[in-house]
């Protein structure tokens, strides 16, 4: 048999079939999701997805820190977001303009926007760090969101990583990363008039 | 004014062809899955069309999968260097041989007998080959291979060996794409990532939008309220009787919305916007000299227009849109992000810059993507509405004029790009 056909059968090595199946290593905190501290940032998860449902997108802008980050990557594996293409990258400036573009009336996908109802769960913590009288905490979670339009529902799935600042008390609270990792991420989704 | 040429009671019966009109078209041409099934037959598989580009594929063995109408098709490079275009089809019983979105390789193996194929669709080895013994040869069990040519970087492939010469199709679109891809600012230019949507909407629709300035103040409003003084002067184009559209031909066309920036090379030496300076201070830190930071910075906005090629690619100001039909009233959208391909250390930052605007205006959550896609819904869902009243493409007919070239010429915010289209669209599907 010829090492063409050898190949063919017996290894994939270099002859290019289905798709690559990398994925980040995954870490744990080592704690619970019932430590008070992974709580609250669960708890501020749960509240920011509310808001998005609800479109309250101003109290939703409050939710992150001046210095937050939020990314919607093409590859959802990605974790450096500055030198590719990505669905969503905002900094403090952008999110500002994306809330304001969200609210003001003229964005037609924004003032016909679907009806969303999303879930969260499978929470991971993924580090706690205390560091200098400030906590760091990094969660992992998965989330489903239904958006309804026009007699059609669309599925958005993916994983959802996320940073939080814990200030003094449980309202302080602030997004430092979100990062949103859809299962389909390089893929074909929908346009959307709103947020994930 | 022109007479319609169709109503209430012929508009389900005429051919396709005289569905379209001078002025205005059917509405029927969104919505009928047998004008879309002769569609894919006479326009997509009789015509060139865009599959890659050549940094897509920029070393041996590079590939990407990619669609002819509704057939999958697979762009390699060669050992040689050759570009190739193959049906992403196994010959023995059609399972694709490829599902990676783009990759390297040696060739390509069917997952369900593993006939496997090389780099230009050759076929290489059948395992068990003694049941062919006498019956089959591997000559000519190949992958259906497509022509392939390209221009600028622009691969085009298509389903006709006898199809005119790539160039002879392209024409005067020629000189447009060479201004397009100066932008690389002295380097070639690079795909830099993508995204992918869809809508609820015809394909042709997707096709108007793209030489539709009319729209552009309308439903971008909130995308202007965002960019700063500079970018939205830029894009003030309504009022601009310098700005036009020329029909070049063929079904392509060119919507010049700022037309003082058609020509890299004229704006070399042009003030560098503030926002810009450190940029320029770090280029120049790197050993460009004056000219060269000048051509790079200046690219960053792109070419100022949309050179729209029948019937699937737009190269947009910055980046390229290709539009893949899935049904009458469903298309999948690429929204291409192309930047430099110099040195990462000299146009990092550059790149970087092109990126964010494209995230800006570009893709699914882009501030200017999705108000696109509603108003593409819409008017699929409005054009199932009155099959007998037209759609009309006729604004500024009454004072277009023939440019200096001898091209159909009128302002940036008329639908003469439509006209070039439909024009196209109607000699191609003239034998449905």
């Amino acid at each position: 048999m010829s090492e063409p056909e050898r190949s063919g059968l017996w290894s994939s090595s270099g002859w290019a079939t289905g798709g690559p199946s990398t994925r980040r290593p995954i870490e744990y905190a080592g704690v619970g999701v019932d430590d008070p501290r992974v709580a609250r940032c669960i708890q501020l998860m749960q509240r920011e997805a509310e808001l998005l449902d609800r479109r309250e997108y101003s109290r939703w802008e409050e939710l992150f820190a001046e210095d937050g980050v939020y990314v919607i990557p093409v590859d959802r594996d990605a974790e450096q977001f500055e030198d590719s293409l990505n669905m969503v990258f905002d900094d403090g400036q952008m999110r500002s303009q994306r809330v304001r573009r969200m609210t003001e009336g003229y964005a037609i996908a924004a003032v016909d926007a679907a009806v969303t109802a999303r879930v969260l769960g499978r929470f991971v913590a993924e580090s706690v760090v205390d560091d200098g009288g400030t906590t760091l905490v990094a969660v992992r979670a998965a989330q489903i969101l239904v958006a309804f339009k026009r007699q059609r529902h669309e599925l958005w799935a993916g994983d959802v990583d996320i940073l939080v600042r814990l200030g003094d008390t449980p309202e302080q609270d602030r997004i430092v990363r979100k990062v949103v990792r859809l299962v389909d991420a390089g893929d074909v989704v929908p346009a959307a008039g709103f947020l994930l | 004014m022109a007479t319609s040429g169709f109503d209430a009671s012929t508009v389900h019966e005429l051919p396709a062809r005289d569905l379209v009109q001078a002025d205005r078209v059917a509405g029927r041409i969104y919505t009928d899955p047998a004008v879309f099934e002769a569609e894919m037959r006479h326009i997509f598989e009789r015509t060139w069309v865009w599959v890659a580009h050549e940094s897509e594929l920029a070393k041996a063995g590079d590939f990407k999968t990619a669609s002819v109408g509704r057939q999958p098709v697979i762009v390699t490079r060669d050992r040689k260097g050759n570009i190739h275009t193959m049906l992403n089809r196994c010959r023995h019983r059609g399972a694709s041989v490829c599902e990676r979105r783009q990759g390297n390789a040696n060739g390509f193996t069917c997952p369900y007998h593993a006939w496997s194929y090389g780099l230009d669709g050759a076929l290489r080895g059948i395992p068990y080959p003694d049941g062919y013994e006498g019956i089959m040869s591997k000559d000519g069990m190949g992958l259906r291979r497509l022509r392939t040519e390209s221009y600028g970087g622009m691969v085009f492939a298509s389903f006709r060996e006898d199809i005119e010469p790539l160039e002879e199709f392209l024409g005067d679109v020629r000189l447009w794409i060479d201004r397009f891809m100066a932008q690389g600012g002295g380097y070639p230019v690079k795909v830099l990532g993508t995204h992918r949507f869809k809508f609820r909407g015809n394909w042709k629709i997707q096709l108007e939008n793209t030489t539709d300035g009319y729209h552009f103040p309308i439903v971008h409003r909130s995308w202007m309220a965002s960019v700063d003084a500079e970018t939205a002067d830029m894009m003030s184009f309504m009022n601009d009787p310098a700005a036009v559209t020329h029909d070049l031909g063929n079904g392509h066309s060119v919507m010049r919305m700022v037309p003082e920036r058609s020509v890299l090379e004229e704006t070399v030496g042009e003030a560098i916007p503030p926002k810009f300076t450190e940029m320029a201070d770090d280029l120049a830190s790197a050993g460009l000299d004056s000219a060269q930071v000048s051509r790079l910075v200046h690219s960053i906005h792109g070419s100022g227009f949309n050179l729209n090629l029948f019937p699937n690619v737009s190269m947009s100001i910055s980046f390229l849109r290709v539009l893949q039909p899935i049904s009458v009233d469903e298309t999948w959208i690429e929204h291409i992000a192309l930047g430099s391909d110099g040195p990462p250390e000299v146009v990092g930052a550059v790149n970087r810059e092109r990126l964010r605007a494209h995230e800006n205006f570009q893709g699914p959550f882009g501030f200017g993507t999705p108000d696109d896609a509603e108003g593409w819904d819409r008017v699929q869902r409005g054009a199932v509405g009155g099959p007998d009243l037209p759609i009309m493409v006729n604004r500024g007919l009454g004072r277009e004029t023939s440019s200096s070239e001898g091209w159909a010429t009128s302002h940036v915010t008329d639908e003469t790009g439509m006209r070039a289209a439909y024009g196209a669209w109607k000699r191609m599907m003239s034998d449905v």
